[in-house]
């Protein structure tokens, strides 16, 4: 199994708090991760450090080694603007730009000087990949605002993947949703698994059970256990992991 | 019972405080309009002074006003606006940018004019722009410069930060982000925050009154290296410095209406563009 993404003793200070401790993590290729744990743990923290969405604050230390395969997400050896099209991100709140369905997902092909010919091809490609074209083609000039709140977050997703990233991270995408835009969303996860890598961060045991591969609990910054599904929720090595699966605190 | 009361007793003083107030702004409009619209004549808003200025009308003190915000504009609008841009997205919070956003704030509260004899020791002499349109201009335009450098950087902060990360997200650069969503979306705030405050300068006396203006001239300055008439300044003349004070006082009240009514059309301005950006949203 190759390894897509990875942390080596990663730690990460916000001026003189201490929000990640040591962590070593790796993600499998093709695979989703679930990063959960009680709120405050470190987990958006830890999600947000993989495509340096933590640049634009300016009392954030970051030490450790972070990985896109071979290449040095922290190393500058290529612009941070490379690196967030390779890794893309969902948000926890659908955030579409104020413009329409179709420039939603044309902006980041304009950025990436794809040539006019091929947008419209690729818009398509992303809308139908993201399950809302069905719901959208007739109306691809309506301002992204008037979709409902599912609909938003997979423009969300269709805007990420028209970029072609190869590791997609959200951060609890369905926090805002209700139960069928979620399952909805659940249901697009699985499928974009084939094609990506994805790391999610989440607060639903029953999501993280129903679609991840691969589960990693965290507790005030530190990476405390990290298995397949099953073993962390039917034979957790630690307590602390057990007590927290099973509800029992957090 | 007694929380009742209280309760009444706060709603009376908060509604008498909001009458008292409104009723001077109300005695005061209706009094310069009630002396100042007769005045008003095509005569009055298109004429030069006459006889002593005593009669005529006060159209080189319009058109010098209105030469006048337009220089400021010109002048104080981009340096503003890149400056307020610099502070919020680029600079992050440091000690300096701490002592440079206490220093623009003192800015705005320093009285008007100082700044006047600051324009006339930098612009009319050191730089020899002379007593001149562009000296005062460029004088209104320091005063200016720190209510729009705040106003753009309060739009700037009430862009949430979701709409930068959504852009870069996908891979934008930061200018990239500033440029096409963050800019678009504080645009109304920024738009209303400079008309405001070239309507406020507008009414400005002591910043022009050593820089440029002038008691009388025949005709509208040919150049931005004239002299010129202004409102504000014409209407102090013919309150205060005028011989026969009490023949031209209905000119002064036109005078002040005018002013008035100008400065309530920019507002209406600002207004209306902060509604159509809102429709467009």
């Amino acid at each position: 199994m190759n390894n897509k993404l990875s942390a080596e003793k990663l730690n990460l200070h916000f001026g003189n708090r201490h929000t990640l401790k040591d962590v070593n993590i790796s993600i499998p290729e093709r695979k989703i991760v679930a990063l959960i744990g009680p709120s405050g743990c470190g987990k958006t923290t830890l999600l947000r450090t993989f495509n340096r969405m933590h640049d634009l604050v300016s009392d954030v230390k970051i030490t450790g080694e972070v990985k896109l395969e071979d290449l040095d997400i922290y190393g500058n050896t290529i612009p941070v603007t490379q690196i967030r099209r390779r890794i893309g991100m969902v948000f926890q709140k659908p955030n579409p730009f104020p413009k329409s369905i179709f420039d939603n997902v044309a902006y980041g092909l304009k950025l990436n000087k794809t040539p006019a010919g091929r947008i419209n091809e690729i818009v398509e490609e992303s809308l139908k990949e993201s399950a809302l074209w069905e719901e959208v083609k007739n109306d691809l000039k309506k301002p992204a605002n008037r979709l409902s709140g599912g609909q938003q977050q997979r423009l969300c997703i269709a805007r990420t993947i028209a970029v072609k990233p190869e590791v997609i991270l959200m951060d609890e995408p369905c926090s805002a949703l209700d139960p069928i835009s979620t399952a909805k969303v659940e249901e697009l996860m699985l499928e974009l698994k084939k094609n990506y890598t994805i790391v999610v961060v989440t607060h639903n045991m029953q999501q993280a059970q129903r679609v991840s591969d691969e589960i990693a609990f965290m507790y005030m910054g530190e990476l405390v256990e990290y298995g397949s599904n099953n073993k962390i929720f039917l034979s957790p090595d630690k307590d602390m992991t057990k007590n927290y699966v099973s509800g029992h605190f957090g | 019972m007694r929380k009742k009361k209280t309760h009444i007793l706060g709603w009376i003083l908060l509604l008498g405080s909001t009458i008292t107030i409104c009723s001077f702004l109300f005695i005061i409009i209706f009094h310069l309009f009630s002396q100042g619209l007769p005045v008003l004549s095509w005569e009055f808003l298109f004429g030069h002074p006459k006889e002593g200025l005593t009669k005529g009308g006060i159209f080189p003190a319009i058109i010098g006003t209105i030469l006048l915000t337009l220089i400021t504009t010109v002048f104080a609008v981009p340096f503003g606006i890149c400056c307020a841009i610099y502070l919020n997205e680029y600079a992050g919070e440091s000690r300096l940018t701490g002592i440079i956003r206490a220093s623009i704030r003192n800015l705005s509260g320093i009285p008007s004019i100082i700044y006047g004899l600051f324009g006339l020791a930098l612009f009319v002499q050191s730089m020899r722009l002379g007593t001149s349109l562009l000296s005062a201009g460029l004088t209104l335009g320091l005063l200016s410069l720190p209510y729009i450098i705040t106003t753009t950087e309060e739009a700037l902060k009430r862009v949430p930060n979701s709409t930068r990360e959504a852009a870069l997200a996908i891979g934008s650069t930061q200018f990239e982000s500033i440029r096409d969503f963050v800019i678009p979306q504080a645009m109304p705030g920024i738009i209303t925050g400079i008309v405001l405050t070239i309507a406020r300068v507008a009414g400005e006396t002591a910043p022009i009154l050593f820089t440029g203006v002038a008691f009388y001239i025949t005709g509208v300055p040919g150049s931005v290296k004239q002299e010129f008439m202004a409102l504000p300044y014409h209407l102090y003349m013919l309150s205060t410095q005028h011989q026969s004070i009490e023949t031209v006082r209905p000119l002064a009240y036109g005078t002040v209406t005018v002013l008035i009514l100008i400065i309530l059309m920019m507002n209406m301005v600002a207004f209306y563009i902060r509604q159509k950006f809102r429709e467009n949203e």
